[in-house]
């Protein structure tokens, strides 16, 4: 990333604070002076169904969309959707996946397994960081800021300053839960 | 720097900078936050309409009567409004009138793919579409002017990749644009055969003279580079040519319909290959080719689904891998756990009754394992597809089919057929699903909710008196959390020989987070009773099924269809 340049995707479960946690990447990228696109998932899939949020920074950035094998990082809120984003992500690319299992209803009717290690071979071609967000956010004071959490890991392989990062999240919460959510931001950070 | 904004917060924007004093739209992903976003605008009087074709009637109204008006719709809608809009491109407008349309290329969260531009073509309406969000507030305020000087509605097409892309936009303050007088015209706005040949051929002059002009806009550009190949493009696709071939030669249209043909020839000229990069059709390549002008033929497979840099470069001959994967186990939308349609579907289910669906969360109960519905195909159909089944198969077929739709469903496309089904002596059973929004487009009021677009009190339609009004002599109302209740409701209207409704009333449980502690499962039988309601809050396992304490919502469905008292909730046990 020497020129300040970046692609992002974001993949979770319908519902789990994805697109937020996009807004707060693009809002930080733009506080830096860089060109942004993202691009968010909104409508059915949003019920419960797999969703990507797609992020672009650099000096001029013309698709929405990254292209697979070119993301520098992939941020998942989830195991499984983890192992099916993996493919956007370049060689030794960087996964920072939360370690929560969300059971989609073809697994729960017991039609389908949960697969074992969903990320087995997505270790052997990129980095993988685990991390346990859901643990952390709700040390922070509420499981929803499993996002905080996620975000905090990643901005320390961002070169944006903290006052950014704060200032970016503090625009894009609501005032009565920033300390909650700062919190969390902090223990991705910091742990 | 400008602002980070979505597309759709970008039109708005667009529309206020325009002095735009009027928006009625119906929601509908991609396009509906337009018309919320709007909302912050106090000059902007917003309103949510029963449906598209109503909102296009209101906007032509405003912009009749003086006010610059816009209407913003999914590309389906656009189908509910061609008829205004066909003839709205007669009368053309007073002050200025566009209507947004957003297509879902690889239908994101739609039931079709269709491409928008052959409206403009057939209704002989302009249209614009915009690359980016930037664009998307310049080309709208720009449309609003086009249209007050060429007198013609303008469409503003977007696709869901601008629609829902965040990128940056500046912000220009409002136009100063006063309401224009309101003026009596028959010849202009009475379109009845000897005004509207008149008017046929005024739109042929109005077209002939823009197809003339549209040569020298400058949101049609050149861009002058390698010329081996010159690609013509628009809309998102641009950024992905300009990736694919950052050296190639593009001609960028911003106004897609009417082509700017001498612009297009003068480009041909100047490159050695000429191409088209377009989504869901050959619009522009087909007009080119007529024109007498050599084209590249595209491949029909990428006119499926939506393209992206490396579909681009495949078709132009730089072949890219784009093979993800390993098949994981997929993860299709749900009905969220304390969903109301749940019950309702049980019941359904109890039964063993057909569906015919509609457009909706409730379309999900399709899926495994409520599997309950067996046709969907636009908003309001299922009333019709009921009875039109029961005219091929006879009255005895209304005894184990219904038709199920949602409340905002019903309002927008189900009253007529419903009217038809009493009207033409049908015995169907309609279900109304009323959870009290529009739920799967993100909560929207409308005109049963009691509130309108600002979400201030407004009247509030009464289902049973609509239907019974209709002359629907069987009405009832049910709660679909009493199992019980649902069952005999929809037993007892499904034997009858007349046409029935059922309104199941409870509201979204997205929108009503009572909270209760998760249900326990103590001695699970492992019979599948409670699995068979395709809850995600409940997962078989070895050990018997199991609660996701994050996921429960406390509704206490599984613990009424339990058959053995397995599933307890905290409060029995106090």
């Amino acid at each position: 990333m020497s020129e300040m340049r970046f692609n992002l995707i974001i993949a979770g479960v319908g519902g789990q604070g994805t697109l937020l946690a996009g807004k707060i990447i693009g809002q930080a990228a733009l506080m830096a002076s860089l060109d942004v696109k993202i691009s968010e998932v909104h409508g059915m899939a949003q019920r419960g169904g797999s969703v990507i949020t797609h992020v672009r920074a650099g000096q001029s950035v013309h698709a929405p969309l990254v292209s697979p094998g070119e993301a520098d990082f992939l941020l998942a809120f989830e195991v499984l959707e983890g192992a099916r984003s993996a493919y956007f992500l370049k060689p030794g690319g960087l996964l920072i996946v939360n370690t929560d299992r969300i059971l989609p209803m073809p697994v729960i009717t017991g039609s389908v397994p949960y697969p074992d290690d969903p990320l087995h071979s997505a270790r052997s071609l990129y980095q993988v960081d685990e991390i346990d967000a859901m643990s952390a956010a709700v040390l922070a004071g509420n499981p929803q800021a499993v996002n905080m959490t996620l975000l905090g890991a990643l901005s320390v392989k961002l070169p944006f300053s903290r006052d950014i990062w704060l200032g970016a999240i503090s625009l894009s919460v609501p005032g009565k839960t920033l300390d909650t959510n700062l919190k969390a931001f902090d223990l991705g950070v910091n742990r | 720097m400008g602002k980070l904004m979505l597309g759709n917060e970008a039109i708005a924007r667009g529309a206020w900078e325009a002095g735009v004093r009027v928006i009625s739209s119906y929601p509908g992903t991609p396009s509906t936050e337009i018309t919320e976003y709007a909302t912050v605008y106090p000059e902007i009087n917003c309103e949510w309409a029963p449906n598209e074709k109503v909102a296009a009637e209101v906007a032509f109204g405003a912009s009749m009567a003086g006010a610059r008006a816009m209407t913003c719709m999914k590309h389906v809608g656009v189908n509910v409004a061609a008829d205004p809009l066909f003839t709205a491109a007669y009368t053309g407008v007073n002050a200025g009138f566009v209507i947004v349309c957003a297509d879902d290329p690889d239908m994101h969260s739609s039931q079709n793919e269709q491409d928008s531009r052959h409206y403009a073509r057939a209704a002989h309406i302009p249209m614009l579409e915009p690359a980016d969000s930037e664009e998307c507030r310049a080309m709208t305020a720009l449309a609003f002017s086009l249209s007050e000087t060429y007198d013609t509605p303008v469409f503003v097409r977007i696709t869901t990749r601008i629609a829902h892309a965040r990128s940056t936009a500046q912000e220009n303050p409002r136009e100063d644009i006063g309401l224009r007088a309101y003026e009596k015209n028959p010849a202009k706005y009475v379109m009845m055969p000897a005004m509207a040949r008149d008017r046929r051929a005024a739109i042929r002059t109005r077209m002939t003279k823009l197809s003339e002009d549209t040569n020298s806009f400058s949101l049609n550009r050149m861009e002058m580079r390698d010329t081996s190949i010159g690609i013509i493009t628009s809309g998102v696709n641009y950024h992905y040519a300009k990736e694919a071939f950052p050296e190639a030669s593009v001609l960028k249209l911003g106004l897609v319909y009417p082509l700017p043909m001498a612009l297009i020839r003068t480009f041909s000229k100047k490159v050695q290959r000429l191409v088209v990069v377009e989504e869901l059709s050959d619009f522009v390549r087909e007009q080119i080719a007529a024109a007498g002008i050599a084209v590249d033929v595209s491949s029909p497979e990428n006119k499926l689904g939506e393209l992206s840099r490396n579909r681009v470069r495949t078709e132009l001959g730089s072949p890219v891998n784009m093979t993800p994967t390993i098949d994981y186990v997929t993860r299709p939308p749900v009905l969220c756990p304390g969903c109301p349609h749940r019950g309702a579907f049980y019941a359904i289910k109890k039964l063993r009754l057909n569906v015919m669906g509609d457009i909706g969360c409730y379309t999900l109960g399709a899926l495994a394992p409520t599997r309950s519905i067996d046709a969907c195909l636009c908003m309001g159909a299922s009333i019709g597809m009921a009875f039109g089944a029961e005219k091929a198969q006879g009255k005895a077929f209304s005894r184990h089919n219904i038709a199920l739709l949602g409340d905002s469903t019903f309002l927008h496309s189900g009253i007529t057929p419903l009217l038809d089904a009493v009207y033409n002596g049908g015995a169907i059973t309609v279900a109304i699903l009323d959870n009290r929004t529009t739920g799967m487009t993100g909560h929207q009021e409308n005109p049963a909710t009691g509130k309108n677009i600002y979400h201030e009190a407004a009247p509030e339609v009464d289902f049973e008196s609509l239907a019974t009004a209709l002359g629907v002599r069987h009405v009832r109302t049910v709660d679909p959390y009493d199992l019980t209740a649902s069952v005999e409701a929809l037993r007892e209207e499904t034997d009858r020989d007349t046409v029935s409704v059922i309104i199941f009333k409870r509201p979204c449980a997205l929108l009503h987070k009572e909270k209760k502690p998760p249900v326990l499962i103590n001695d699970c039988r492992r019979c599948g009773s409670c699995m068979n309601l395709g809850c995600p809050a409940l997962m078989n396992t070895d050990r018997g099924v199991q609660v996701s304490p994050g996921l429960c919502v406390g509704c206490g469905l599984c613990q009424r269809v339990c058959p053995v008292g397995a599933i307890s909730s905290e409060g029995d046990m106090v």
